[in-house]
């Protein structure tokens, strides 16, 4: 054995656990400013229409239900949001939402296994940032989305085509790093 | 101890609720076989026959609802299949993108046996050496007799 290759052979652990440190250390970091999520999953619906459905609206919200139908060609890109009343994460999500309402993203709805009550409770409280609410008491349709959790968006482009699937709290910085970019990306 | 039999026990405890179950026994036997394969997306380690949280029970009774309506083993997971991906098939497919999960423990077979060429033919290279020519015999003995020449003068 040269002397070179002993080095080599010697050093290599070290650079084995220093390249794993690096790599545990972005991951880590990318985790807590939400650019990485450990659970996410990519849809199965990526480049696919919406599924078929139709959904309740909301009594007394005063907002109008919506269905596939009205995902079909909207001409600009669509926010589809699943929440609950009893979801905490929905809870740090909701100024952005109400942001990009505000900014005129249409932003659409789905109270997923909640209480009508509860839902209403929580929008009147927090603010109401859907253009279209509508109720999945029995989350049959969540399951038809492939929606695992809540809070759970999905980007639709132009075309009413899915191009984005976000599992958990859209954070400002979810918001300003990725979502904006694809808003843009997608209109 | 107790940890221990918790974990033999583990198999045997089925969290669908008698309410749940299918009234035909086959049936319902299909659809365990087949929730053992379904995973559950929320706990993401967990089979949906194995987990207590609300979408695999939710998952659980669709199941049963497509056993009831007749579909086939493969029709179920295909219905699931085309909305959570293959992420929720716990034994995943075949195909191009999980070529490297399906190929790996091939690759690392035949990297080990490369492996083992390579040292072989490294030690291959330290064979024995070839017999002294008759020129070289006669060179030795001269260097030996010096040696004991020197040995000599020492002692």
């Amino acid at each position: 054995m040269t002397p070179t290759s002993r080095r080599l052979l010697l050093a290599a652990p070290f650079a084995i656990a220093a390249a794993g440190g690096v790599g545990f250390y972005t991951a880590l970091q990318r985790q807590r400013s939400g650019a990485y999520n450990p659970r996410g999953v990519p849809s199965a619906l990526l480049g696919q229409a919406p599924p078929a459905f139709s959904l309740p609206p909301l009594p007394e919200s005063g907002v109008e239900a919506f269905g596939a139908e009205d995902l079909r060609g909207l001409g600009r890109p669509v926010l589809v949001n699943f929440w609950a009343s009893w979801c905490v994460p929905c809870i740090i999500e909701h100024p952005q939402l109400m942001k990009l309402s505000r900014e005129g993203v249409p932003v659409f709805g789905i109270a997923y296994k909640d209480k009508a009550p509860d839902s209403l409770q929580f929008i009147r409280r927090h603010g109401n940032p859907f253009h279209r609410l509508a109720q999945d008491v029995p989350g049959r349709v969540a399951i038809d989305w492939g929606v695992y959790g809540v809070p759970e968006s999905y980007l639709l482009d132009s075309q009413g085509i899915i191009r984005w699937r976000y599992a958990g709290p859209i954070t400002d910085e979810v918001l300003e790093q990725d979502l904006r970019i694809l808003l843009r990306r997608h209109a | 101890m107790a940890f221990l039999l918790l974990l033999l026990a583990g198999p045997a405890l089925a969290v669908t609720s008698p309410a749940d179950m299918l009234p035909d026994a086959a049936q319902e036997e299909r659809a365990r076989t087949l929730g053992r394969e379904i995973r559950c997306m929320v706990c993401q380690n967990q089979s949906i026959e194995d987990s207590e949280v609300g979408l695999a029970r939710d998952l659980r009774l669709l199941v049963r609802e497509r056993i009831s309506a007749g579909d086939s083993d493969a029709q179920v997971k295909d219905f699931l299949h085309a909305r959570y991906g293959d992420f929720v098939l716990l034994r995943p497919p075949f195909a191009w993108n999980t070529l490297i999960l399906w190929a790996t423990p091939l690759v690392a077979l035949l990297v080990g046996f490369g492996l083992i060429l390579l040292a072989r033919r490294g030690t291959a290279g330290i064979a024995p050496p070839a017999p002294l020519s008759a020129e070289e015999q006669r060179r030795l003995a001269e260097i030996e007799a010096a040696l004991k020449l020197k040995d000599g003068t020492k002692a």
